[in-house]
């Protein structure tokens, strides 16, 4: 068994799945339950000024008869007393001394404000600090949560405000409800954040009622944009947290979140940078046991790589992600279909022939059974075929010889530019 | 030697029980499942396994999107008796025995999801087709079971305008007469012929072609005659005691638990024995148990391997407890001095070297192996006979009641007269299944449509 302990930026956790700050971190009874089911931390639902909530607040985007492939809300920061929080953690903390506890924050940006919740909050005893930076919905129309977070240098000031007080780790949690996130989280980065975690919820409208016409969800009959997650968002949170990891100007621990559904997600982040992950709507949909798959899916994967702690994974394949620019244009792969294995639905014939480089050719051998077959020299190994492929195995994307040696666009501008110069000198000359 | 047991008519309620349809339709959210593990194949195997051609991908992708009006009408466009076809299609050897799945997983359970998207359709009450703007011409069709209901329906659609001539008190053949009602229940097949009516074609029923109206004016009043009459009734089997009371011919039996006016057999507590093994044998004698005998057992005179019910006939007849006893031939049937049934002497049979007309190899009896069978009823299911007088009546060319026919335009050697269904089913020639009838009546109308007049498609509602 693998060591699945963490230590992200000094916040040390039993393992690397934490609950973000959310519905299920809204009380002591949930957080301590969670830890109880197995998980190494939770991020509290963010504290500050107690709002009003609506009813409804969730909606989800089903798929293909799949529930839940996204997750949306409109639910806002904590709806309860400041002081009631305090017990709660205190409570918690002192029986769960090991596992991380931090609290998430949002306040109005101003100095005092961030000094006083600060002071309150460690006081009372936490793990970390994360600065709720990311809320799209709600708290934004009061200048806080996303509206702040797009704002690099808010994010920078309020962060600088927090460090002058905070005796804990501080984390920036950002919004990716913005251009290049690396911006924020360099500016995060530049106030003084000790971590950063990403992504927080994606601007999203999760439906209309075909029926009614209204907004799914909706209040009364009206409708506001809210939060995206879950599943669906998880390539949109890979992206960018494996740009900031690999920005050379972040440099900072990340700790990973967005659509982390199972142990599988989480190894994805953290070979792409993060430290740990935090995860949210799993929970939502199936409970705090959830995170039992989580970690013998993780301690089993770590045995089998040989691997004796979990960090070991952290950042391995960040330096294999780079821009398409230094893509090598001569490398080649090509679809090989496996007759044995294929069943013959001709999806990838259909999706090559209307959506592709039409290169899959239907066939019939000598005993009337239906084949299909790659025209290798037109094929492009977009990897389409396989993707729409419903059995494994039964379409390989196989790698052939390149016919020239590699260059990428990057190379190929750069020696174009000199064969200009050298031109345009001889020219001269 | 034991006499014969005393036997009654089941209660209506064990009756109302026991004859509701056997297999429950899919849950809306069974439905939804089932549909989304679909593939959505491209020119899917299933599609083409399919006699009507019903493009099953596109059905099941539109239950799966919540579109069951298109899915109904997807299904009934190629198969005017689809709801029936859900039902009573062996689609192990038809769509669902094509299903690329079968290999990977589970095939698809298309019938099932047919039978969902189409009882929609029963409940909705909404109209999914429409007549096409009249052409002037008039179609007589002879038989309202499948083939002809599928005829009238295209042609109906087609701009025709179609009299539908059925001997019985009600449209639908065999679906609504001849299929046990805990297979197929007659208000499935009553709603077909249903929707047919409601394109304009006029169904008169109770009225014999030949003899409650001749044929000559038919032929004079029409501009074509589809023939579409199914078969008959099972032919005696030339033994002796085949007159006594107690002996049913399967198609009759069969029919007394569908129609609602007729009287029960009175099976409760009796011994059956049901000769013949066929698809017909299979329903007679899961009728049988489903009436109260207490023991029923199928005579074949073959084996296993020759019989003709289908292997989910089979496996049904054996879990609802019918025996069956192979190479056994029967010799007579005798009865006690009320000419009341008692006993079935058989004789064994074992298969000779031989191969008969068919390929199947003959069996022969074994001699002095008679034995005899104590039985209250006995069942015949040994076939159907063939509508001759009508045939010659019409005066078309066919090879022992089997009316011979173009293959492509489905016409007899008269040339106002095309032919469907059971009416051309012969040894060689296909199976009798009510999903070939549909299509055959389909093509015969195009045919008709071809000939007579340029085929404006009519489009769905």
């Amino acid at each position: 068994m693998a060591d699945l302990r963490i230590n992200l930026a000094g916040i040390e956790s039993p393992n690397p799945f934490w609950l973000a700050s959310a519905p299920p971190t809204n009380t002591g009874y949930q957080v301590q339950r969670a830890f109880e089911a197995g998980w190494g931390g939770a991020v509290w639902k963010t504290l500050g000024e107690p709002i009003i909530n609506t009813s409804s607040r969730f909606a989800a985007v089903h798929f293909g008869g799949q529930r839940v492939a996204g997750f949306n809300n409109i639910e806002l920061i904590t709806d309860r007393p400041l002081e009631v929080n305090l017990k709660e953690i205190y409570e918690t903390k002192k029986r769960f001394p090991k596992h991380a506890l931090v609290a998430s924050l949002m306040v109005e940006p101003k100095r005092d404000k961030w000094h006083e919740i600060v002071k309150r909050v460690e006081a009372i005893g936490v793990d970390g600090l994360e600065l709720n930076f990311g809320c799209p919905h709600g708290m934004a129309e009061r200048g806080m949560g996303a509206a702040s977070g797009q704002q690099p240098d808010l994010v920078e000031r309020q962060t600088f405000w927090v460090k002058e007080v905070a005796a804990t780790p501080v984390i920036v949690k950002l919004t990716p409800n913005i251009t290049d996130i690396t911006v924020t989280a360099r500016h995060a980065v530049m106030g003084g954040a000790d971590a950063i975690s990403l992504i927080n919820t994606i601007n999203s409208l999760a439906g209309v009622d075909l029926d009614t016409w209204n907004t799914i969800p909706h209040v009364g009959g009206k409708g506001a944009h809210g939060g995206y997650c879950g599943p669906a968002v998880k390539p949109i949170a890979l992206n960018m947290v494996a740009e900031c990891a690999r920005h050379p100007q972040v440099g900072v621990p990340i700790s990973g979140i967005g659509g982390i559904s199972s142990w599988q997600d989480a190894v994805e982040f953290m070979l792409m940078g993060a430290t740990g992950v935090q995860i949210c709507t799993a929970a939502m949909h199936h409970g705090f046991r959830i995170v039992e798959e989580m970690i013998d899916g993780l301690n089993n994967y770590l045995d089998d790589k040989g691997l004796s702690s979990v960090t070991e994974l952290v950042g391995q394949s960040v330096p294999r992600y780079s821009e398409w620019g230094n893509l090598d244009l001569n490398y080649a792969v090509v679809a090989r279909i496996n007759t044995e294995t294929c069943i013959n639905c001709n999806k990838c014939h259909i999706a090559c022939e209307d959506t592709s480089h039409q290169c899959i050719e239907r066939h019939t051998d000598s005993d009337g059974k239906p084949y299909l077959k790659v025209r290798e020299e037109d094929c492009v190994g977009c990897n389409l075929c396989s993707i729409v492929c419903p059995v494994d195995g039964a379409i390989d994307m196989v790698e052939v010889p390149a016919k020239l040696p590699a260059m990428t666009w990057n190379e190929r501008q750069r020696a174009l530019a000199l064969l200009d110069a050298q031109s345009s000198e001889a020219e001269v000359g | 030697m034991c006499g014969h047991k005393t036997v009654t008519t089941i209660s209506p309620d064990a009756f109302a029980r026991n004859f509701s349809e056997a297999v429950p339709g899919l849950t809306r959210k069974a439905a939804a499942e089932e549909a989304n593990r679909c593939l959505y194949c491209y020119d899917a195997p299933c599609i083409k396994a399919c006699p009507t051609g019903i493009n099953i991908p596109s059905f099941i992708k539109r239950i799966a999107t919540g579109n069951l009006k298109g899915a109904a009408t997807t299904i009934l466009d190629s198969n005017p008796v689809g709801a029936s076809c859900a039902r009573v299609c062996p689609t192990e050897e038809l769509c669902e025995g094509a299903c690329v799945l079968n290999d990977a997983s589970e095939p698809i359970r298309i019938g099932l999801l047919q039978r969902y998207a189409t009882d929609w359709a029963m409940e909705s009450g909404k109209a999914l087709f429409r007549a096409g703007p009249s052409n002037g011409k008039k179609v007589a069709v002879i038989g309202g079971g499948p083939a002809g209901l599928s005829a009238a329906r295209e042609l109906a659609r087609d701009g025709f305008s179609v009299v539908i001539y059925e001997a019985r008190e009600r449209a639908g053949g065999l679906d609504t007469y001849g299929i046990v009602s805990f297979r197929l229940p007659q208000r499935v097949s009553l709603w077909e012929a249903e929707q047919v009516e409601k394109l304009g074609v006029e169904i008169r029923t109770g009225v014999k072609v030949g003899e409650d109206v001749p044929v000559s004016e038919l032929l004079d009043d029409y501009d074509a005659v589809v023939l579409a009459a199914g078969m008959g009734y099972v032919p005696g089997l030339g033994i002796e005691g085949e007159e006594l009371d107690g002996v049913f011919d399967a198609i009759r039996f069969v029919e007394a638990t569908k129609d609602r006016g007729g009287s029960l057999p009175a099976l409760a507590g009796a011994r059956v024995a049901v000769i013949g093994a066929g698809n017909t044998a299979v329903d007679a004698a899961t009728c049988s148990v489903r009436l109260g005998a207490d023991n029923v057992k199928m005579v074949y005179r073959r084996t296993k391997e020759e019989m003709t019910a289908y292997e989910f006939e089979y496996e049904f007849a054996k879990q609802e407890g019918v025996e069956f006893g192979w190479l056994t031939a029967p010799k007579r049937i005798i009865g006690d001095e009320t000419g009341k049934v008692t006993h079935l002497e058989c004789i064994k049979m074992e298969l000779s070297g031989e191969a008969g007309k068919d390929g199947r190899r003959l069996p022969v009896p074994i001699e002095g192996s008679e034995f005899r069978m104590p039985a209250d009823a006995v069942i015949l299911a040994i076939g159907q006979t063939r509508h001759q007088k009508l045939i010659d009546s019409l005066g078309i060319e066919h090879n022992r009641g089997v009316v011979l026919i173009d293959e492509e335009t489905r016409r007899t050697s008269h040339p106002k007269i095309y032919a469907a269904g059971d009416i051309v089913f012969g040894a060689g020639g296909g199976e009798a299944m009510v999903v070939s009838a549909a299509e055959q009546g389909k093509r015969a109308a195009h045919a008709i449509s071809r000939a007579l007049a340029p085929r404006v498609e009519s489009e769905a509602v």
